[in-house]
């Protein structure tokens, strides 16, 4: 089939994720990124977001931290540092996370070397709520 | 001689024994099981990372990132993973054998080598303890799952004193687990990355088209390499954990043996001596009786 990719997602715990897909999105560094095959080579560094793929009439979403994605023609890695699909988010502690970070973010300055991460954190904890109530509604 | 019931106490503390012995090797196979399916389901993140960050290195050049170029100098950072508990043969032993071997051949007779010691695990903390070496952290390797989070941070410390020029390399001195019996002690250069292990297998290569990269290849590069550190790091640590786990399993093994064995021939003594005992009875009766015959 011309018109699907191999879609890989691994994490350091896991492989999560191998299966042919249509087309994928992920948030790359400058804005998200649409990969269809036959995509041009492309490495990029991937920030904390919402990774959704469509095989065919099924999309599905899956909130992952930061990483890379190398796109090829025939077939698209992913490499994060987390990911889960909706059913396994735990909504209370991604919200508890989130408020957490919120709180932290006040007092840090942008030089201070924990405000990279805790924005991070602070992204993956929005992704994750995200993911999880587009999974209810 | 030890009389019968000294025997009989013998036998049932070394019963005791190998039945403690039989439950740690049914735990450890059970730990180290699961063990060697976090390293099988961690190998792909660890191995993607590793591909991207060693072609990407090798097409640059090594003065490009301080993480690939070394200062060249002479302070040592060592990395050491033991396990906190004993209790699993030669495992703990060898692996400081390893480091102290490692630590001697970097330094010449008449100076000590500016090493810096970073022990994860409790005995490499006992062994160094007196010793005159600078240590960086020392900690408890903990127990449970490694954690990738714990990798990260204790990346994230030495790359910090590597970039400061407080280290000049950093070496890993952890145990590759081969199998549940053979378990190797291995030192590996961490710090700097070297990109010569692309040379050799060239099998992801033919599609050497020229990559877009977003924001661009030095970027990417640059995030990657404190990543590889961590992948590598964590690597260690799983596979450190099973072998941990297969030493104790086997020395529990052999223990359980052992006390097999134990039993075996005390039993034999014991009853040799109870059979002992009873003739001596029957030929004083028989003896007695003779004499009442007269």
């Amino acid at each position: 089939m011309a018109n699907t990719f191999l879609l890989e997602i691994v994490t350091p715990y896991k492989k999560f994720l191998s299966t042919e897909v249509n087309t994928a999105a992920a948030p790359a560094f400058e804005g998200e990124i649409g990969i269809l095959a036959g995509h041009t080579q492309y490495i990029t560094i991937l920030k904390p977001g919402e990774i959704s793929y469509k095989k065919g009439a099924e999309t599905r979403l899956i909130a992952a931290g930061k990483g890379y994605a190398e796109v090829g023609h025939t077939k698209t890695i992913i490499i994060v540092e987390a990911a889960e699909e909706a059913v396994d988010i735990d909504l209370a502690g991604a919200k508890e996370t989130l408020a957490k970070c919120e709180e932290a973010l006040i007092t840090l300055s942008p030089e201070d070397p924990a405000y990279q991460p805790t924005v991070d954190e602070y992204e993956l904890a929005q992704a994750r709520i995200r993911v999880k109530e587009k999974f209810k509604g | 001689m030890p009389s019968l019931k000294d025997i009989k106490r013998r036998i049932k503390s070394t019963k005791n024994t190998q039945q403690i012995t039989k439950a740690m090797k049914m735990v450890s196979a059970a730990k180290l099981k699961r063990a060697q399916d976090e390293i099988t389901a961690a190998r792909p993140y660890a191995e993607k990372i590793q591909e991207l960050t060693l072609s990407l290195a090798a097409k640059t050049s090594p003065e490009s990132h301080p993480l690939l170029s070394g200062a060249g100098g002479t302070k040592i950072g060592l990395i050491l993973m033991t396990s906190d508990r004993g209790l699993c043969g030669g495992f703990n032993t060898v692996l400081l054998r390893t480091a102290d071997r490692f630590i001697e051949s970097r330094g010449d007779a008449q100076t000590t080598p500016a090493i810096s010691l970073y022990l994860i695990g409790r005995r490499a903390m006992e062994h160094f303890k007196r010793r005159q070496y600078i240590l960086l952290k020392s900690k408890n390797a903990g127990t449970g799952r490694p954690n990738y989070s714990a990798a990260t941070e204790t990346a994230k410390e030495l790359i910090g004193l590597y970039l400061n020029g407080e280290l000049d390399e950093v070496h890993l001195v952890y145990s590759e687990f081969k199998s549940a019996l053979t378990q190797r002690p291995v030192v590996h250069k961490v710090l700097p990355i070297s990109a010569e292990k692309t040379a050799g297998k060239n099998d992801t290569e033919p599609e050497d088209v020229e990559a877009i990269f977003e924001p661009s290849r030095d970027a990417v590069l640059k995030s990657l390499l404190p990543k590889y550190v961590e992948t590598q790091i964590f690597r260690a640590m799983l596979e450190s954990s099973a072998s941990e786990h297969g030493a104790r399993m086997t020395a529990m093994d052999s223990a359980s043996r052992n006390a097999k064995e134990m039993i075996g021939g005390l039993t034999l003594k014991y009853n040799r001596l109870r059979q002992a005992a009873i003739t001596k009875e029957l030929m004083e009766i028989v003896g007695g009786a003779e004499a009442l015959k007269g």
